[in-house]
Formats: structure tokens, C-alpha cells, sequence
């Protein structure tokens, strides 16, 4: 800006250096205001969280429900594992039919279609989750109640499948089946994004070979992808990590270690236990479950970080020249 | 090895356009084939054609008939996977695959069409395909660095090499020195003089002088205007195209007054 | 054609001894016959309607998983003794890969069709201009809590829209230190807090300002959006401005006219149509937000016009409570809640649609 008052100017009072400066100088600040202010909102969120959740935090004597008594740790740990254990299962329900469906309209799917039928599949994303928890509660569990009947009779040996089977359907596998709905579209957007971006001639030195489409896929397109559907799997974990509302409503959930995914006693999630404690929940209870709520962020902040990390990294190893 | 390949009024579609019309023509085979002519002349198109590639793009269609030593290969019963394990390609780009390293690109399609081989018969494929394509000695050291750490001229003596790993009976060349420097060409041009021992080689090249270095016969291939469909104009042995045209046109384009 | 192309080829009969050779090394490959997976599509449908028959059992969901399944096991053994491992496994891999497609529908489907179904029942006039202010079984509406969401989601629309637009002019014109690259991993971070934890924060956040009896309002409510929202209108707006070719902004600055001038007369005017569009479907995204406003706008049975003070009911908990704390008879809230998600559907998929339509149709010629 100073290097432009140097400049011969044509009419001296509207482009006099103070004038001009002037402008530029309060609209620049808006813009780094505004920036800086992300800056401050996010270490805001880390912050009030931590100051919340101070008192809990070395407190020893929260009520775990079985008598006993004990601190964060102990409390958070059934909700922690409720958490991770049905993130993990929406995962691999979800991870091999998104791929799936993403090679479908990339690769499959007739070039004019493609774009249509990828605006059917994001209409899941644009769903609420109130709406997913609705139609869990009220229809997919009553559709899948059969299902867990028909697991427990025949694969009951497995741990997965043990246990008193579900009267209601309102499980850990209904929770997952929701979950993995949910997810689908974040796995099948990024996938395709990917599967459309491998260089043609990579996909003709493939055919060129005598390769069928599914050879060239497993040839060309997974190694080329493989970095995409790391992050694309660990961003959807990101949001089923976090997902409050369908776990709330479909699970009757319990601060139990279950791994019986159709039993009506499910370990319940952070997020699902601070939606349904918080409105009632008043003094240390309220800090606790903040306590756990940041337990919540500092995990999804770690598996978004490796999500962006793979997606860093990939340039180095995808070898495009 | 080594095919014969012939072309009965061949006419290419991409949807409704008429791509490339009634091109009749004999490939011998043990030798190397040119065909020139100005870009967008559907040169490119016919020899895709040849492995049935253009498949791989959307909506084109080939009529007339492409025998491969009597065999239609447009023929129903025949199956495009078969036809380009035998008709190999080299592209205008090379094309290493960029995750495998120089041994797995080699054997990359023995990979897909014969999983059992042992290793030591695996190993002597590779060392005869990098041999055939002169690069041997450049990489035996370091087989098992990636694909695209070679120079362009190397990454498609390795492609080359991916190609004659399958021992396809035809070679097929779409403008393989397009994206090299002149060293690199000449090294591809002797290599493609040596593969005509084994080998039906079709190039297509932009380079006159390239077509009248490394082939025996020549295909002219030209388009009468925007929207016309490519043709072939002469196809002759190369010295008679390159000294004494038939057709005016062909004589055009050679002494650089065609356009 | 030339006449020493057409002498060539009568030169070259076939000779009939290379017909053997080539059957040797063939080309050619048996192959299933065109509508081969129809028809065993339909076979196998047949057989496991028999076997529900047989076995007495029925049940749409039993048939179609035992016909597919049937379909799929079926289809691989005949294309693996006709055409082949490879040609089997191709067909294998098509077929699974179709079947995923599908699989994905289902779930839409029944969504769409049992929201429909059950939140017709109360899609009238009343659910529009009532609230449940002494509502106890059947009636009553959710005036108040479309109101609620009207007021936060408003609100948080005012609050994140310039936040969002100035940093991301701040990361195209201005940024290019640590500190642009520090805000796009930030904004990165931001994207995947969960929206739980923005309600938290806003709850918080206001609790330390207000104290916790005053905490809870709709204004509360709009703060904890504004977290989920302003990542989004960063980066589609970051996105769109970044599209404006710089040719612009040269033929700007030869002219004499300053940077913020031409960001505000030339950049941005050219970039609107694809800056409103982010911000509409920015709005789509938090309006069905639930888990955030539960904690930080509460619930209550009566309009709360005010954000200031007092507790806010929202459309989405609103939905939450109908069907998590129903009254007796249920039904009445059950059917209140199915066309509060009703409701819900229909604003998003407008407001999805009204993007798609601005950016479509007011998109400047200079975008790609």
C-alpha cells in the first residue's frame, strides 16, 4: 500500500494516500478480525470446556450406579467403549457398501447417470439426525427386531451375538445400522471424488493388459485411492464418533461394557448420555458430563488429524507426475 | 507369435459422428507399420480400434470387420479381455503404474493372466522383457524401486517392456516418443527395429521422419474438413509414399505444402 | 481407397490350416448368454418364494435377502463353469457393487415413505399456528418451536455469515503467513467438532457471562450454530472467491482502484451467486441440528418470542420430546413428532434445492 502512494496520482484529493489507506487499512482489518477470530473461538471451545470441567475432573466421588463410587475416568469408561465399539461397527457396515456404491456411479453407472444418482445418495446427508432417530426408533427397529431374533437363534455362540435377544429391536445393532445410513454419504462422496481422479491412461495401461474391469480396479484404482479411503473412513468415524441424536432415541442405553450387539442393555455413547442427562442434570453432574464431552472433542479432533494427515501425506506416494 | 491383421471397411463412430470411414488395409505380420497424417485424422482411433480400446471410452462403435489372422475380432463370441492380452499397446504417455515398482510393472500382466508361475520362471520373464526393451542394464540394480522414479524415455522402455512381458502376437504404438527428448526417441526407435523380429509393430506418429526411419509400410490417413470423418488416403510401402506418392494428397502432406 | 491397398488384399486369402492355431490361443470365449442374469434373478426369486412356501414362513425382507443371496451364489458357479474364474469374479464384482447401490435406496426409501405416511396425519392448519401451551393429548401444534428455529437459526445465519465471508476474503486476498495456514486447519478442526460439544461450549460459555439460571435462552442456542455453521460458510465462500480468475482483479488495480474496492465492487459481486448458494446450504445443514440446542435452548410448551430470556423450544427437539417423553395416549405425539420431521425434511430439501437453483442460475459466465 505504501509503495502505491509513490505512484503519480491523477486527481490529488480523492487518491491522497491518508484517504485510501484509510479503507483498505479498516477492510483488511475486518478480514484478519474475522480470521483471527476462528483462532479465538476454537481455543474458546477447548478452553470453557476445560473450565467447566475442572471440578469434575479431579473429583472422586461420582455415583457409577452399582454402589460404588469413583472419579471421571470410571464413569467415562462404559460410555468411552459404547462410543468406539459402535463407531467401529457403523464403519464396517458402512466403509465396504460406500466403496462400493462409489464404484458404482464412477465406474459402473453410465457417465450421464453419475451425477444423478451421487445427488440421490447425498439426499442421506441432508437428512436431520432427529429424523434418523425417529425412523430408527419407530421403523427400523420393529423391521430389524426378526434380525436379531434370527442372530440370536443361530450365530448366538458368537459374543457378538449373545445374550437375550432384544424384545424391541431398540439395540446396539440398530443404533449401527443408523449410524452406518448416516455416514454412507460422507464415505461415498469422498470415494468417488477419488475413484474419478485416477488418470485415465493409468486406467487404459491397465485394460491395455487384458485386464477385466474388476483386475483394473484392484490394479489401478485401489493403490491410486487407497490414501482417500483411509481419510474418507476416518472422517466418517469423525461424525459417527460424535453423532448424538439417532444413539439417544434408538438405544436404551445403560453405563454397561456390552458387547452383545442385540441385547435391549446396550453400553451407551458420550454424546448420547450428556443429550439425555444434560437438561436434568444440575451442579457437579453438569461439570461431569462437560468432563466428558471434552473427553468426546479431544478424541474426534485426534481422528479428524489423521484423517487430514493421510490426505497430507498422500501427495508424496501417489507418484502423479 | 506375430499376427496378421487386416481391415474390411472399418468405420468408427462416437455416437453419431462418423469417426473414421471405410478403411480397408493388411498388416503383415514381423513388421513395423506406419500411420501418419494430421492430427484429428482418426489415425489414433483406428489403431485403438485394434485391441478394441475404444470401448474403453463411452459411446464409440465400430462396423466393417478387424481380423487378427482370420478372426473377426468384433465377432460376438469374442472376448475385448483376450484381444488385448494379445494385442499389446504402448501409449503416447508413458504410463508406469505409479504404486508398483519397476518389477511388479513388468510382471503386472502375467500378474492378471497367470498367477502360478514360479518365481524363477517369473524372474526370467522379467529379465528377457527388460533385455528386449534395452533397459536391462539400466535398472537391474534397482528392480525394486518405483515405477516413475525412471527418466520418460526409460519409464516407456519399461512400458514397452510391460507389454511384451505377456508376449502379445501385435504391438501397438499410439505416438510412443511424442513426450520424449531425441535421445530417449532413438533409443525407442532401434528398440522398435529389434521388436519386428517377434512382433506385428503398428506406430502411429506425428513425426514424418520417424515413419520413414523405423517402418515398411506407410498408411496416409487424412480428414477433408471439420466434421468429416478421417480416411485413408495411401497405403503403400513406406519408400513409395515417402519418394513417389500415388495421391496428391499424400504428396502434399509429405513435402509439407498440405493445409 | 487406393489400388495398391485393394491389391494387397487379394493377395492375402485366408489360409485355412490358421484357423486351428487361433482356436489354440483363442479369442474367443464361451460367454453367457445377454439376459443369462435376469433370468436367474427371477429363477432364484422363484425358488425362495417356494422355500417360504415349503418352510411356511413369509416376509418381504426374508425373500429378497435368500433371492439375492441365491442370485448371487448362483449367477458366480454358472459364470465360472461357462466363462471362467476371471470373467466369474468380474461378474461377481459388478454384481455386489450394483447390490450396494441398492442397498443404500432402502433405507431412503423407507424413510421418505414412513414420513410421509405418518407425518401427513398431521400436516394441517393447526400444526402451523398453534403451540402446545395446555395441549395434553391430541391437537396442539408447533408454531412455537418453527418460530424457535425461525428466531436461532435467523440468528446464527447474522452472526456466521460475516464472520465466515470476511475470513475467507481475509485466506484468498490477504492470507498467504503461518497465520492463513494456522486458520485453514483450524476451520478444518472445526468441521468435525461434534455438535454436541458446540452446545457445550455455548452452554459454557453463558453460563460464566449469565450464570446458569439465565444461561439457557435461544440466544445460547444461535452461539452453539454458529460453531457448526461458520466452517462451512468459510469454506464454500473461500471456494467461490478463489474461482474469480485474477484477470479481474488486475484490470481492477489498472484502473486505480484500491484493493477493498475491488474486492467489494469486482471480487465479491462476481462470486455472490456462489457465496449465497454456500450460505443457503450452510443453513440447510444446522437447521436440523438437535443435539446442540437441547442442552443450550431448552424446551418449553409456549411461544418465546424473545432470545434473550428464557428458554426456546426448536423444531428438532421439539421432535425429540414429542417421542422420547409422549404423553398417554401416545399416539397424538408420536404423530406430532413424524410431521415435525415431515416439516424438517421439506425445509432442508427446499433450501438444498434453492442453492443448487442460485448457483445455477445466477452463476457468472467467468466460472469455470
Amino acid at each position: 500500500m505504501s509503495s502505491q502512494t509513490a505512484q503519480p496520482a491523477m486527481t490529488d484529493e480523492s487518491l491522497s494516500p491518508s484517504s485510501k489507506s484509510h479503507g483498505d487499512s479498516v477492510f483488511k482489518g475486518l478480514s484478519t478480525g474475522s480470521g483471527v477470530l476462528i483462532v479465538v473461538i476454537l481455543a474458546a471451545v477447548a478452553i470453557f470446556l476445560i473450565v467447566q470441567a475442572a471440578p469434575a475432573l479431579t473429583h472422586q466421588d461420582f455415583p457409577l450406579g452399582d454402589g460404588s463410587n469413583g472419579g471421571i475416568l470410571s464413569y467415562v469408561g462404559p460410555y468411552l467403549f459404547g462410543t468406539l465399539y459402535s463407531a467401529v461397527l457403523a464403519l464396517v457396515l458402512a466403509v465396504p457398501i460406500g466403496v462400493g456404491i462409489a464404484l458404482f456411479i464412477a465406474l459402473y453407472a453410465p457417465r450421464r447417470f453419475a451425477s444423478g444418482l451421487g445427488y440421490v445418495i447425498d439426499l442421506l446427508a441432508a437428512v436431520p439426525s432427529v429424523v434418523y432417530g425417529l425412523w430408527g426408533l419407530q421403523t427400523l427397529s420393529l423391521i430389524l427386531q426378526p434380525v436379531h431374533r434370527w442372530l440370536g437363534d443361530y450365530l448366538g455362540f458368537i459374543p457378538l451375538f449373545g445374550g437375550r435377544v432384544s424384545g424391541t429391536g431398540r439395540s446396539m445393532l440398530t443404533a449401527v445400522v443408523v449410524l452406518a445410513v448416516m455416514v454412507l454419504p460422507i464415505i461415498t462422496s469422498m470415494c468417488r471424488e477419488v475413484f474419478l481422479q485416477v488418470p485415465d491412461r493409468q486406467i487404459e495401461a491397465s485394460y491395455a493388459l487384458g485386464a477385466t474391469r474388476w483386475e483394473m480396479i484392484r490394479q489401478v484404482v485401489f493403490p491410486y485411492s487407497q490414501s482417500g479411503i483411509i481419510s474418507a473412513s476416518m472422517l466418517a468415524l469423525g461424525r459417527a464418533l460424535g453423532e448424538t441424536m439417532a444413539v439417544a432415541m434408538v438405544l436404551s442405553a445403560a453405563r454397561v461394557v456390552n458387547f452383545s450387539i442385540i441385547t435391549s442393555t446396550s453400553s451407551g455413547t458420550i454424546a448420547s448420555n450428556i443429550a439425555l442427562s444434560f437438561p436434568e442434570a444440575t451442579g457437579l453432574t453438569r461439570n461431569l458430563l462437560i468432563a466428558t464431552g471434552l473427553v468426546l472433542f479431544v478424541i474426534t479432533f485426534v481422528v479428524n488429524f489423521i484423517s487430514r494427515w493421510v490426505v497430507a501425506r498422500r501427495a508424496d506416494f501417489s507418484g502423479a507426475n | 507369435m506375430a499376427k496378421r491383421i487386416e481391415l474390411k471397411k472399418l468405420n468408427i463412430h462416437y455416437g453419431d459422428f462418423l469417426a473414421v470411414k471405410d478403411v480397408d488395409m493388411m498388416i503383415e505380420p514381423r513388421s513395423v507399420t506406419a500411420f501418419i497424417g494430421p492430427s484429428g485424422c482418426g489415425k489414433s482411433t483406428v489403431l485403438r480400434s485394434l485391441n478394441r480400446m475404444l470401448e474403453v471410452t463411452p459411446g464409440a462403435r465400430v462396423d466393417g470387420e478387424v481380423l487378427l489372422d482370420n478372426v473377426n475380432l468384433y465377432d460376438k463370441a469374442v472376448d475385448p479381455v483376450r484381444v488385448r492380452r494379445q494385442v499389446g499397446m504402448v501409449f503416447q504417455q508413458p504410463n508406469p503404474f505409479p504404486t508398483m515398482s519397476i518389477r511388479e510393472n513388468v510382471l503386472a500382466g502375467i500378474q492378471l493372466n497367470n498367477k502360478r508361475m514360479a518365481h524363477s520362471e517369473k524372474e526370467e520373464v522379467l529379465e528377457r522383457s527388460l533385455r528386449s526393451a534395452n533397459l536391462w542394464n539400466e535398472v537391474k540394480d534397482r528392480l525394486d524401486r518405483p515405477g516413475s522414479s525412471l527418466s520418460g524415455g526409460q519409464q516407456q522402455r519399461l512400458c514397452i517392456a510391460r507389454a511384451t512381458a505377456v508376449q502379445p502376437e501385435v504391438l501397438l504404438m499410439d505416438e510412443p516418443c511424442s513426450a520424449l527428448d531425441p535421445i530417449s526417441t532413438l533409443a525407442i526407435e532401434d528398440l522398435i527395429q529389434e521388436l519386428k523380429e517377434d512382433y506385428t509393430v503398428v506406430i502411429v506418429t506425428h513425426n514424418m521422419q520417424q515413419a520413414a526411419r523405423v517402418s515398411e509400410k506407410t498408411g496416409f490417413f487424412t480428414i477433408n474438413g471439420t466434421g468429416m470423418p478421417g480416411h485413408l488416403v495411401e497405403f503403400d510401402n513406406t519408400e513409395t509414399i515417402f519418394s513417389n506418392p500415388k495421391e496428391k494428397q499424400t504428396e502434399d502432406y509429405i513435402t509439407g505444402r498440405f493445409g | 481407397m487406393s489400388n495398391s491397398t485393394s491389391q494387397q488384399l487379394r493377395q492375402h486369402e485366408p489360409a485355412p490350416t490358421d484357423l486351428e492355431r487361433l482356436f489354440s490361443d483363442s479369442l474367443t470365449a464361451a460367454r453367457l448368454p445377454r439376459f443369462t442374469s435376469l433370468g436367474l434373478l427371477v429363477l432364484s426369486f422363484a425358488v425362495a418364494a417356494l422355500f417360504d412356501v415349503i418352510t411356511g414362513h413369509n416376509g418381504l425382507a426374508r425373500l429378497a435377502v435368500i433371492g439375492v443371496l441365491l442370485y448371487l451364489i448362483v449367477h458366480f458357479i454358472v459364470a465360472r463353469a461357462v466363462e471362467g474364474g476371471r470373467p466369474a469374479t468380474d461378474g461377481l464384482a459388478r454384481d455386489l457393487v450394483t447390490l450396494a447401490f441398492i442397498v443404500a435406496l432402502i433405507p431412503l426409501i423407507s424413510l421418505i415413505f414412513e414420513t410421509l405416511k405418518q407425518g401427513l396425519v398431521r400436516f394441517d392448519a393447526d400444526y402451523f399456528t398453534k403451540s402446545m401451551w395446555g395441549v395434553i393429548n391430541t391437537g396442539g401444534g408447533a408454531a412455537h418451536a418453527i418460530q424457535g428455529t425461525l428466531i436461532v437459526t435467523a440468528l446464527s445465519t447474522i452472526i456466521s455469515v460475516p464472520i465466515g465471508l470476511f475470513t475467507a476474503i481475509y485466506l484468498v486476498e490477504y492470507g498467504h503467513g503461518r497465520l492463513s495456514r494456522a486458520i485453514t486447519l483450524l476451520v478444518d478442526v472445526m468441521t468435525g467438532i461434534p455438535s454436541i460439544v458446540a452446545g457445550l461450549f455455548a452452554y459454557s460459555l453463558f453460563v460464566l457471562i449469565v450464570g446458569v439460571a439465565q444461561a439457557r435462552m435461544g440466544f445460547t442456542g444461535a452461539v452453539s450454530l454458529c460453531v457448526l455453521m461458520i466452517p462451512y460458510v468459510v469454506r464454500s465462500a473461500e471456494e467461490m472467491l478463489s474461482l474469480v480468475p485474477n484477470s479481474l482483479r488486475e484490470a481492477s488495480y489498472a484502473l486505480g482502484v484500491t484493493k477493498w474496492l475491488t474486492i467489494v465492487r469486482i471480487v465479491i459481486p462476481t462470486a455472490l451467486s456462489g457465496i449465497v448458494s454456500g450460505v443457503v446450504i450452510a443453513i440447510a445443514r444446522v437447521i436440523g441440528e438437535t443435539a446442540p440446542l437441547l442442552i443450550t435452548a431448552g424446551f418449553v410448551n409456549w411461544k418465546n418470542p424473545n432470545p434473550f430470556s428464557g428458554e426456546m423450544t426448536t423444531l428438532p427437539v421439539f421432535v425429540y420430546n414429542q417421542v422420547m417423553v409422549p404423553g398417554v395416549p401416545q399416539q397424538p405425539f408420536y404423530d406430532r413428532a413424524w410431521t415435525g420431521a415431515l416439516v424438517l425434511i421439506l425445509i432442508v430439501m427446499v433450501l438444498n434445492l434453492l442453492g443448487r437453483f442460485i448457483s445455477a442460475r445466477f452463476s457468472p459466465k467467468t466460472k469455470k
